[in-house]
This record gives C-alpha cells, structure tokens and sequence, in this order.
C-alpha cells in the first residue's frame, strides 16, 4: 500500500507519525481499556475477565446514578446556554463596535483570566458567593434584600455561575470568528431593502453567525459535563456531578470496572444529546427555510422544538410503567437517534454545513 | 464618546471575568486569618510564611521539573504535527488531526481516569513521569494550534530556494524554517508551561504520593487556618502566569510580525 501513495503523503505522514504514535498510545489505547473494564467485573482485588453487561445495566437503574448523570447533563445545559447567551453581546461589541486595531487586547484581555489557576478561580467563586461574601454583602448594603441569599452557594446554581466563568473566553472566541468573517455589505444591504435593525439582526448576522454558536456550544458542553473540581468546591451535596461518582468508584470503592462503565455512559450519553441537538438543529432550519424566516418560521421552529422536548420528558418521567427503568432509556435512544439519523438521510445539507 | 448599552455590558462583564483575581490579592495582603469582608490589614505575613513550609517547596519542585518537561517534549511533538498538517497532504488528514487535538474537547476526567486503569493494569506505580505523560497529552492540542499559525504564514518558495542552493531538506528546515518559526515556539513553550504549571485533575488522579503544586493547594483547602497562605501563593502564581502569558504573546506577535501578517489575536 506504501507505493500507492504520492512522496508528499508518504512524507507528511512520517512527520506527523510521532505526534500521533504518542496520542494512539496514550489516548487511543487508555480509552479502549477504559471500554474493555466496563464489560468486566471485580471481586475484591481479582478482575474477571468474563465478558457481561451487568455494570452497564447497573449504571443505567440504579437511581444514583441515573440522578447524577441527568444532573450532569442539566448543569452542563444550563451553563452552556448561559455561557453562549452572555458571550454573544461580548464577541458582537468585540466585533462590531471595537476599532480594528484594539480588537486583539479586548481578546486578550478576555483570555487572561481562562490562563490562571483553575483551582484558585473557582476557590474564590466560593469566597465571593458566600454568606459573608462580597455579592451578599454589597445586596444587603444597597438595602435590596434582607438576608444573604441561600441559593448561590453549595447548590447546582453556584456550579453554574462558576463554570460560566470558567469557559466564558471558550464561547467568545468561536463566535468572535464568525462574526468578523461576516461580509458587512450584507448587512448595508439588508437595510438599503428597507429591513429593520432588529430582523437584519435576527434574519441575516444570527444566521451567519451561527457556525461559532455552534462550536461555542460543542466547547463548552463536552468538558461541562465531566467537570470535577468545582462541583466539589461549590456545589455542595445538591450540586454533586457524575465525575465525582467516577472517582470514588475508582479511589474511594476501588470498583474501576465500575467507574469505567460510568467513563463510558457520560461520553455516550453526551455524543447522542449533542448529536441529537446539533441534528434537530438542522430540522429547525429546514422548516424555517420552508415558511420563510421571520415569525411564522422561528414560531413553527419553536413549536417543534417544545414537542420534541415534550416527548422525552415524558418518557423520562412516565416512560418506567411501560418499558421498565432501562427500557425506557432504550427508547429514549431508539427515539433519538432514530429521529436524528433520518434527518441526517433524507434533508439535505442545509444552511451552516449541518 | 456616546455610551452604548453594549459597551457598559462589556465592561460589566469584565469585572465578572476579573472578579476572582482582583480579589486575590486583597486577601493574600490582609492581616486576618478569615477569608471574608471587611479587610482588616496590610501584611506581608502570609508571603513570609510561604518561606517556611517544606512540603511546599517540594510540590513546587515537582511542579517546575513536570512543567519543564511538558513544555520541551509536547512543544516538539507539535512542531511535527503542526508542520506535517501545514506543509503535506496525507491520507486521513482530517482524522488524524481531529484525534491529535481530541484533548482539547475530552473531559479531563475521562482522559485521567483511563490513563490511571492502564497504569494500574501495567503494574507500573504513579509518578513525576505519569504526570509529564499525561500533560504531554494534554498540551500538545495547545503546542499544535499555536505553531500551526506560524508555519501556516511561511512562504514555501524560501524552503525551495535554499533547496535548489544546494541545501538538503534537513539542511533548509534547519536554517531557513527554524528561524522564522523560533517566536512560536518559544510562545507553545510558555503556555504549555503555564497550563501544566495550573493543571489540576490529571496531576491529582496520577500524582501518587509526588504532588504537585495545584494537588498541594487542593489539599491546604480543607484547612480554613491555610487559607490565607493559599491566598499568597495564588497571587504569585497567578502574577507568574499572567507575566508568563503577556511575554508569549509578545513573542508570539513578534513572529507574525516577522512574516508581515496582521495579527489575528488570541492564542485559540
């Protein structure tokens, strides 16, 4: 097969061959024994090496688990959208306000902080959402509540806060990457056609902007959901995420088919949500093409978008009765993935590149 | 100048995103031994008692050989790799590079905890060396996007000239393409040095009894009498960083400069 390739590809693939035997032995290999481990099971200090499914059908009934991996789900969700709703405004002003040659220190000014101490980062989001904290402090001075609050600390809430902090320069720069590559003669041209501020904004920059929306979500979604640190800084015992169980799975109980099974499960879980979401996406567009933008179309959009949700939560809630607590995942999946792949097969590539 | 709704929103958001750090220092310098308002103080006390704890100064021992190390080896694995993907075309292209820069995007848990399973299995114990591997890993992404902009700027006729001059290949990357590409890597090998120099989980799942500084820290956390030392020696990490960071980017602009490209600014 080595004579079938061209000198240059031979050549390119000498050179990148070290960087990628490093990652095959130290990514590729840890994480197929990682999925190895979850067909097996211990006794005691033994590995048996039988191949069975019984971790992965304990993972998925087992009612500890199933609260921390939707928990962990809805966290990481929550932070996303609040870390891409408040990064949008920042890359636009970055983008469209700043002059030219001060774009590259607002950009930097904005990494700053993602470069210091993670640990100290979030130690002090505790300090300052404390009862005695300076948030509370500040409220009470201006006389606009009584007492601290109780919700913004050792709770989900305060994991939000601080892990939006944490990847806010993750969401800003994609978005700020599409927004500059965006032709500003468009937007002279939407409004030379009589198009208000408000729709040339909604009906032409969202839509050109949306590929960095999307990757700002891939970014922040995909290590949210497996965040360690702050949930035991922050969080409290309500505000406890999946990672947290994968390491007293593996230190605390030393059970590591256990906590691998639990490895394997949040990245599946994430790869079909995201898959499922950025797919589901693509059928908004689609529908939205289909009636015309503006307000029927983000209306219908929306419509399919809360019946979509609707149907899961329904499953998730009701669906044990009927399927039993891990056939109702099973069809959980069957629907989701049943519903993105034939909207991958039968509409076409749309807008975006999705 | 008009002032805008999104100007003050920019601003707001920058104290948001400076918070934590401007907050720092205040505590580090005050003269209380409780991490909360009002200040009470100024201090250099906890700095001075910085001085004077040994399992510090080995944590941080370890930290600078693991930092060292993390920023020569994952600098050089991504100088092949970034060259590789600027210069050639090669089968898989796509894939291989995606995997390379895979770290980026994983969960630092799952890269932890699978890295830990191999090694227990292999029977080998957790060590300085697991932590450079495993950092190695994790900056090399980081290493690859950076030097990528450097060699992505390079006009490939310098290259042919020096060749058809008489220069082996070797001989022209030596002296035409390492020049020009030097201000990048010194710019990969202060970040991947400041992000193993900051890199918690990994350290903590691999550490074994050789922690780290942030493992140090981590444990120090659950003693509110260390806090307020905690607090100095995060401002001078924190200063460490933020100095580390404004010199490679000098450096890193300093490059781009050299080729005559505007700076697109940032380092992602």
């Amino acid at each position: 097969m080595a004579q079938g390739l061209s000198r240059d590809a031979r050549q390119g693939l000498t050179i990148v061959s070290p960087a990628l035997i490093f990652a095959l032995l130290l990514l590729a290999f840890p994480l197929l024994t990682i999925i190895a481990f979850s067909f097996w099971t211990q006794n005691f200090l033994e590995i048996d090496r039988t191949f069975t499914l019984e971790n992965y059908s304990e993972a998925l009934t087992d009612p500890l688990y199933r609260a921390l991996m939707m928990r962990s789900l809805r966290i990481a969700a929550s932070v996303t959208a609040v870390t891409v709703v408040l990064a949008f405004p920042i890359a636009y002003f970055i983008s469209f306000y700043v002059r030219p040659e001060k774009k590259a220190i607002w950009l930097f000014l904005i990494t700053i902080p993602f470069w210091t101490s993670y640990l100290i980062r979030i130690f002090l989001w505790r300090v300052i959402l404390a009862f005695d904290g300076p948030v509370n402090g500040t409220l009470m001075e201006l006389g606009l509540i009584e007492e601290p609050l109780s919700w913004i600390l050792y709770n989900a809430n305060a994991v939000v806060i601080t892990l939006a902090h944490a990847f806010a320069p993750f969401a800003i720069l994609p978005i700020f990457v599409s927004l500059e590559k965006i032709d500003r003669s468009l937007l002279e041209a939407a409004k030379d056609l009589g198009e208000g501020a408000v729709m040339t904004f909604f009906r032409v920059t969202l839509p050109l902007a949306m590929p960095g929306v999307l990757a700002a979500v891939l970014i922040v979604f995909i290590p949210t959901v497996g965040d360690y640190v702050t949930p035991r800084l922050v969080g409290g015992s309500g505000g406890t995420m999946i990672a947290n169980m994968i390491y007293v799975q593996i230190f605390d109980l030393s059970n590591r088919p256990m906590g691998a099974t639990l490895a394997v499960v949040a990245m599946l879980t994430v790869t079909i949500t995201l898959a499922w979401a950025i797919l589901h996406v693509r059928f908004w567009v689609h529908l939205n093409d289909r009636v015309g933008g503006g307000i029927a179309g983000l209306a219908l959009a929306g419509a399919a978008a809360v019946v979509d949700v609707g149907i899961l939560w329904w499953l998730w809630t009701n669906g044990a009765d009927w399927f039993g607590p891990a056939g109702v995942l099973g069809v959980m999946a069957a629907i989701m993935a049943g519903g993105a792949i034939s909207i991958a097969v039968f509409l076409p590539k749309g807008r975006w590149g999705i | 100048m008009r002032i805008r709704p999104l100007g003050v929103f920019a601003v707001l958001y920058l104290v948001f995103l400076y918070a934590p750090i401007v907050l720092l220092p205040l505590f580090a310098f005050n003269d209380g031994t409780v991490i909360a308002f009002p200040l009470r103080g100024f201090t250099w006390g906890w700095f001075a008692e910085l001085g004077n704890i040994p399992a510090l100064h080995e944590a941080t021992l370890n930290s600078l050989i693991i930092a060292c190390s993390v920023a020569i080896l994952a600098t050089c694995l991504g100088m092949f790799a970034a060259r590789a993907a600027t210069r050639y075309n090669f089968p898989l292209k796509g894939g291989i590079m995606g995997f390379i820069m895979l770290p980026l995007v994983l969960p630092e848990v799952i890269v932890a905890i699978s890295l830990l399973v191999v090694l227990m299995q292999l029977g080998l114990e957790t060590s300085i060396f697991t932590i450079i591997l495993g950092h190695t890993l994790l900056c090399m992404p980081f290493a690859i996007a950076i030097l990528q902009g450097s060699f992505a700027g390079l006009d490939q006729s310098l290259e042919e000239a020096a060749v058809d001059l008489g220069e082996t290949r070797a001989g022209a990357f030596r002296l035409v393409i390492l020049p020009l590409v030097v201000p990048g890597i010194i710019a990969s090998l202060l970040i991947c040095f400041i992000i193993s120099l900051d890199e918690f989980i990994i350290a903590f799942f691999l550490s074994g009894n050789e922690p780290t500084l942030p493992v140090y820290l981590w444990g120090q956390l659950r003693f509110p009498a260390r806090l307020p030392v905690v607090m100095a020696l995060g401002t001078i990490l924190v200063a460490l960083s933020i100095v580390l960071l404004i010199v490679a980017d000098g450096f890193r602009r300093r490059g781009l400069r050299k080729m005559g490209q505007n700076d697109a600014g940032g380092f992602l």
